[in-house]
């Protein structure tokens, strides 16, 4: 089974609620357990918030959420054309944050990292940014094929 | 959507009851609140009450620490109760324990 979806959204925190419904709704007829939806939810709310308060500094952009189900199998990208990030390596370590000052607390990429089990990111300063997550859904009887 | 956050002080603790999801957006709007009812002098420490909470993201560990970083140099301390497995997780995993007594 494959299935795929693709969601384009204003750059807008409001928004960040309407990505977590469609991710959980995207996933729901392979009967996910609730520990599931969760985490996904978590994960895509950080990668969202993150596009929109640093990829686009707040201001007006388009944020795109891509996602595909090859089996059990779910595939997310998280993409904005924002301002970049410089070292992807540093931005990944736990409690890093370039906005200290904001009262973030640099553990938006920590939490993607923990709830799914792949994540990469592609980023190029002055284009903006990738990520990647996947995540293997447990497999079970009543799940529709 | 912010309107499900209670604010009430009790002697000198300031109680949040925290909205049913905590995300970037919902952030703001406790954050501002919050720090208004700080600034009455009575106010020493903070409660996070998560009973309501169902969802939350890093946004709220930024909120626990912003209010910590404020009433921690008056000899303040933060609590959260109510908090279910997943957000005492994850607040596990920041290193909030040194920031925040979680009752349970
Ligand atoms: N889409 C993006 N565009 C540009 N920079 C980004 C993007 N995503 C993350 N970053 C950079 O990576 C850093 C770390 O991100 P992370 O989500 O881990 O922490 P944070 O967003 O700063 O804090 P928190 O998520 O805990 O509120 C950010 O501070 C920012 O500098
Ligand atoms: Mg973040």
């Amino acid at each position: 089974m494959k299935k795929e979806m693709q969601l384009e959204f204003d750059a807008n925190s409001e928004n960040e609620a309407l990505a977590r419904v469609v991710i959980a709704a995207f996933m729901t007829n392979l009967d996910p357990t609730l520990d599931e939806i969760q985490d996904v939810k978590t994960a895509v709310s950080e990668a969202v918030t993150n596009a929109i308060i640093h990829g686009y500094q707040k201001k007006d952009g388009k944020v795109c959420m891509k996602a595909r189900l090859e089996d059990t199998m779910l595939k997310i990208d998280v993409i904005d054309k924002g301002v970049g990030i410089e070292d992807v390596q540093q931005a990944m370590q736990p409690l890093y944050t370039s906005k200290p000052e904001e009262e973030r607390s640099g553990m938006g990429f920590s939490f993607m990292e923990a709830f799914m089990d792949e994540l990469s990111v592609e980023s190029k300063v002055g284009e903006g940014t990738t990520v990647h997550m996947e995540k293997q859904l447990k497999k079970s009887e009543n799940r529709l094929r | 959507m912010e309107g499900n956050t209670d604010f009430a002080i009790i002697d000198n603790y300031l109680c949040i009851r925290m909205p049913k999801e905590i995300d970037q957006h919902h952030a703001t709007h406790i954050r501002q609140r919050a720090d208004e009812l700080l600034v009455d002098e009575k106010v020493k420490n903070v409660v996070f009450d998560f009973e309501n909470t169902t969802f939350m993201d890093s946004s709220g560990i930024g909120i626990i620490i912003g209010r910590y970083r404020k009433i921690s140099c008056f000899g303040g301390k933060v609590y959260g109760i109510h908090a279910n497995e997943r957000i005492t997780r994850m607040l596990k995993t920041s290193g909030m324990h040194s920031v925040i007594e979680i009752i349970v």
